[in-house]
């Protein structure tokens, strides 16, 4: 779950504040020293949890203990064959799938209508769409806790989609508005000239140009919901759980390693899927 | 053709047009009825009126910020007019999106499809219109070839030259035979010796097309190169719409004669003289034909029209004559042009064809002198000057 922390960051401080050049200070052999050291101790505080979970999920003893003493690949054997931890894995999956696909639409769609309406309180309808980001976990469980009681959402799949999707919109708008602002609108107007209705165009010109950022907002959505802890705690019910909540369950209960085992394949899974974008997003950008 | 709903489909074989290209067809006629365009309090077009012929090449020209960009999107459906109407062949089209009215555009900064080749940034309109596949190829080829790129399908855009983008965003606009081309600005970005060769280019593209064209420029001399007529705009309004020579030759106001060409303006209060004026012009007496409403006026005249004499020269019965300094002279191989100053400081351009120069120098104490007949008498405008200093 650390993993996410940093990913969370990347579109949000590549928006709010615009490009700036770093100021010349640090440049003296001393300067930039300490400017490494810095990030050297910054980017080891991130990474130790990490390099702690991984190789305690190899460990041959039931205990948390580290390091381990003997090592063992018993933890993922039990995770696979205790249908309470696979269940709750193949929720995850299909919630962060229906999220990354809900958000993704309802994210652009939102992106391009604060992009281009010209009506007032535009900068307000932003801001809600964007709170979630600011507001608190807990506050928003609890809120989203008390309506889906009434509705009777709690402990169903449409419940995890819909309070997920809220909390990946953000990360959706972000990118695609970034991507927004770089694309030139005159080539709508080429489209329109060429004999391009407003749906076509966008399907043929818009979509493609601004696919960049599209992807990676599905890629932060698909992530937002797969760890998400808080919120899913209070609207799980012991039937439908997602895996975070049942590592939270497990760790609360009783110290077995396979934990451990859940949470180095959180981190590979994201990883993975962090990498893999950031690569063919580089080499789309530098392909145009 | 009526106004079409959906862009026109190809039929499979396009009439010829003048030039026997495969892609001519047949031009609209487009009127613009008393059209304006309000932002605010600010008319950004100013009730235009004007009417394009089937198959005339139209360009709309004046300064920076006159309206011509505005005037253009309107008739391409990309921006709606405050008020007027706008008719093709006949048909009201103010209501009609940009997508169905059938036009070709042609931006300044080419505006080509970025993630598409130039072979599927040409075919782009012609799948809007459902063209079956054999049938596209042979048109970008044509297209292409039009354009002389025909080796070019494969790239992308940003493969090319800025020339060769603009010829492949004419080869998108043309390959559809849409009944009017609109262009703005479009060799706006490019150098000058590109920019000589494709207005050639332009020019026999739409005498090969037969299709109407609008071409916006700032540039008179792409304008005069170009246009079987010009209007030309200020301040959001159409000032004179009319042949190149017409408005040469006969400009309407001060700022048509300053924007197009070379000319002396000499100024002075007008009275009725017969048949024409007199102006009072550095304590003289100039006669032109005509009259004009108001005390003060404006007399032009073009440089190849007026001519130096000795100094004390008196003029002859139906010639006007000031006297004046050479302040240099601008050698240009087939013709010269010699800078005077006027007794009131003012400027004067005289050209000269070779083989028949004066031989006054820098310094030179002359007589100017002109027929009266070549004198354009218009209303004094001071606005003028603050356009062109
Ligand atoms: N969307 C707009 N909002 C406000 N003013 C505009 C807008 N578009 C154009 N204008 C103004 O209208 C005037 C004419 O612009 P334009 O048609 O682009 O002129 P041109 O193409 O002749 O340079 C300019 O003063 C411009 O600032
Ligand atoms: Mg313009």
């Amino acid at each position: 779950m650390s993993t996410s922390a940093p990913l969370r960051q990347a579109p949000e401080t590549s928006m709010s504040t615009p490009r700036r050049r770093t100021p010349a200070v640090g440049t003296s052999r001393l300067g930039r020293g300490l400017l490494w050291g810095l990030c050297g101790i910054v980017g080891l505080w991130l990474i130790v949890p990490v390099l702690v979970v991984i190789p305690l999920s190899f460990t041959g003893k039931p205990s948390l203990k580290f390091p381990p003493d003997s090592w063992s690949t018993r933890w993922y054997a039990n995770f696979f064959a205790d249908t309470a931890w696979t269940s709750a894995l193949w929720t995850s999956v299909e919630v962060a799938l229906l999220v990354t696909v809900v958000a993704t639409a309802l994210g652009t769609a939102a992106a391009l209508g604060l992009t281009r309406a010209r009506v007032r309180g535009l900068g307000a309808a932003q801001g809600a769409m964007l709170a979630p980001m600011i507001v608190p976990g807990v506050v928003l469980a609890i809120g989203t806790y008390s309506v889906f009681l009434k509705l009777q959402l709690v402990g169903t799949l449409a419940g995890f989609v819909m309070a997920h999707t809220v909390l990946a919109l953000p990360f959706v708008m972000i990118p695609v508005t970034a991507s927004l602002r770089g694309f030139d609108r005159r080539l709508e107007n080429a489209a329109a000239s060429l004999g391009a209705g407003s749906w076509t165009t966008f399907r043929s010109v818009t979509l493609p140009l601004v696919a960049p950022g599209v992807a990676s907002g599905a890629l932060f959505a698909f992530v937002t919901s797969f760890d998400e802890v808080v919120v899913s705690l209070f609207i799980q019910s012991p039937y439908l759980q997602t895996l975070p909540v049942k590592m939270y369950a497990s760790v609360t209960r009783e110290t077995d390693p396979t934990i451990a085992a859940a949470a180095t394949m959180i981190i590979v899974l994201t990883t993975t899927l962090v990498f893999t974008a950031t690569f063919f997003v580089a080499r789309r950008n530098r392909a145009q | 053709m009526p106004s079409s709903t959906t862009p026109a489909p190809l039929s499979g074989a396009a009439p010829r047009g003048r030039g026997g290209n495969r892609l001519a067809g047949r031009g609209a006629r487009i009127e613009l009825i008393d059209l304006s365009k309000r932002y605010g309090d600010f008319a950004a077009v100013d009730e235009v009126s004007l009417v394009v012929e089937p198959g005339e090449f139209m360009t709309l020209l004046g300064p920076s910020g006159s309206g011509k960009t505005t005037t253009l999107n309107i008739v391409a459906g990309f921006v709606g007019p405050t008020s007027g109407s706008l008719k093709v062949d006949g048909a009201a089209i103010e209501s009609t999106p940009a997508h169905k009215r059938d036009m070709g555009v042609v931006f300044q900064h080419y505006a080509l499809f970025p993630h598409l080749t130039v072979a599927e940034n040409i075919a782009y309109p012609l799948k809007r219109r459902g063209i079956p596949k054999a049938r596209r190829a042979e048109l970008i080829g044509t297209a292409l070839d039009t354009v002389h790129l025909g080796e070019y399908g494969h790239r992308y855009p940003r493969e090319l030259s800025g020339g060769q983008q603009q010829r492949v965003a004419v080869a998108r606009a043309i390959v559809y035979s849409p009944r009017v081309l609109l262009m703005d600005e479009p060799l706006g970005a490019l150098d000058k010796k590109l920019r000589d060769w494709l207005q050639l280019e332009i020019k026999r593209i739409h005498a090969q097309l037969g299709t109407t064209f609008v071409y916006v420029t700032h540039d008179q001399e792409e304008a005069l190169v170009l246009s079987d007529r010009i209007a030309v705009f200020n301040h959001g309004r159409i000032e004179q719409v009319g042949p190149a020579g017409e408005l040469y030759e006969r400009p309407g106001t001060l700022f048509v004669a300053k924007f197009l060409g070379e000319s002396t303006v000499l100024r002075g209060d007008t009275t009725r003289d017969g048949d024409g004026s007199a102006v009072g012009v550095c304590a003289r007496t100039l006669r032109a034909p005509g009259h004009i409403e108001g005390p003060r006026a404006a007399i032009i005249v073009r440089p190849e029209r007026l001519a130096v004499r000795p100094a004390g020269d008196r003029p002859e019965p139906g010639w006007n004559a000031l006297p004046a300094t050479v302040a240099g002279e601008i050698y240009l191989g087939s013709s010269r042009k010699l800078e005077l100053t006027l007794p009131d400081g003012s400027p004067a351009l005289v050209r000269e064809q070779a083989g028949a120069l004066s031989d006054v120098r820098k310094g030179d104490e002359v007589t100017l002198t002109w027929r009266v007949e070549d004198s354009v008498l218009l209303p004094d405008d001071p606005d003028v000057e603050a356009v062109f200093t």
